[in-house]
């Protein structure tokens, strides 16, 4: 086998790591994600596959939940899940097990790249970013958007930690959009 | 301008793409007997009310679901907003 070197979303070997006053941005890379879609006519067996994966009522529109595995609302009947890379490599197949030919599984681990922004004055950062009310997250929401044209998920752990997920391909360019905001905001 | 989502509440039209008239829907039956001249207006006709207007809108930067809005096109009021799927459930389509 070639001896192969893993590299994350922004090209290095590590996970980026960037602060600037009282905001850090960190480049995530040990999460699986796959998408669950339901096929039509099996909307309330794709709820109740996510509702027994997450361990938590399958999270309304623009809302997340779950705890170690969680998922969060992508459009009607379709969630994204959510999992440690170290235990989930696999996640799709993980679920595509339990799907039963109701739901549409995705694996989307590749698909993305996501920032993690911590620290206080979020909301200062991403209303130069976005139209989302991020002002208003209490913590919970899981709202899709553009940021700086890129189509995003914004995650609102607490308004103290909020998540980046967008495209994987434009992952610098949204690191700058990101940087370029906190240092604007801070 | 905003549209008031069905599921998500307000959000900024520039999230949204106009996607035409909602008559698209209706898309004629292949094998109708004028199916021709059925195609023909589904592809090239469309009314032009100077008033209520219902379209499609695609929220492309949202959770990417289609829309029905009803739109006066001389104020741009928008009295309603409906999920497509919905619409065309209830049209006996989507089956």
């Amino acid at each position: 086998m070639p001896d192969l070197i893993a590299i994350t979303p922004l090209g290095a070997t590590r996970p980026r790591i960037d602060s600037h006053g009282p905001v850090t941005l960190t480049e995530v890379t040990d999460r699986a994600l796959a998408s669950v879609a339901a096929r039509l006519g099996h909307e309330a067996q794709t709820a109740a596959l996510v509702t027994s994966l997450i361990g938590a009522p399958a999270p309304g529109p623009a809302r997340m939940g779950g705890t170690d595995l969680t998922a969060f609302w992508m459009g009607p009947d379709q969630w994204m899940l959510d999992a440690p890379i170290e235990t989930h490599e696999d996640l799709a197949h993980q679920i595509l097990a339990q799907a039963k030919g109701a739901t549409s599984v995705t694996d989307q681990t590749g698909a993305w790249c996501r920032f993690d922004l911590s620290g206080d004055g979020l909301a200062d950062v991403l209303e130069r970013l976005t139209n989302a009310n991020t002002r208003a997250f209490t913590g919970g929401e899981a709202q899709r958007t553009a940021v700086e044209h890129m189509g995003c998920f914004l995650l609102c752990h607490s308004p103290r930690h909020i998540s980046v997920i967008g495209p994987r391909s434009s992952a610098g360019s949204l690191h700058h959009a990101l940087l370029t905001a906190i240092r604007s905001a801070h | 301008m905003l549209i008031n989502h069905p599921t998500l509440g307000p959000r900024d039209a520039s999230e949204f793409v106009y996607k035409g008239d909602a008559a698209l829907i209706r898309r004629p039956a292949p094998d109708a007997p004028d199916a021709l001249e059925q195609f023909i207006d589904y592809g090239y006709l469309r009314d032009n009310p100077a008033g209520a207007h219902r379209e499609l809108w695609f929220h492309e930067q949202g959770d990417r679901s289609w829309l029905v809005v009803t739109r006066d096109t001389l104020t741009h009021e928008i009295t309603d907003v409906e999920l497509a799927r919905d619409v065309a459930r209830r049209e006996g389509r989507s089956k």
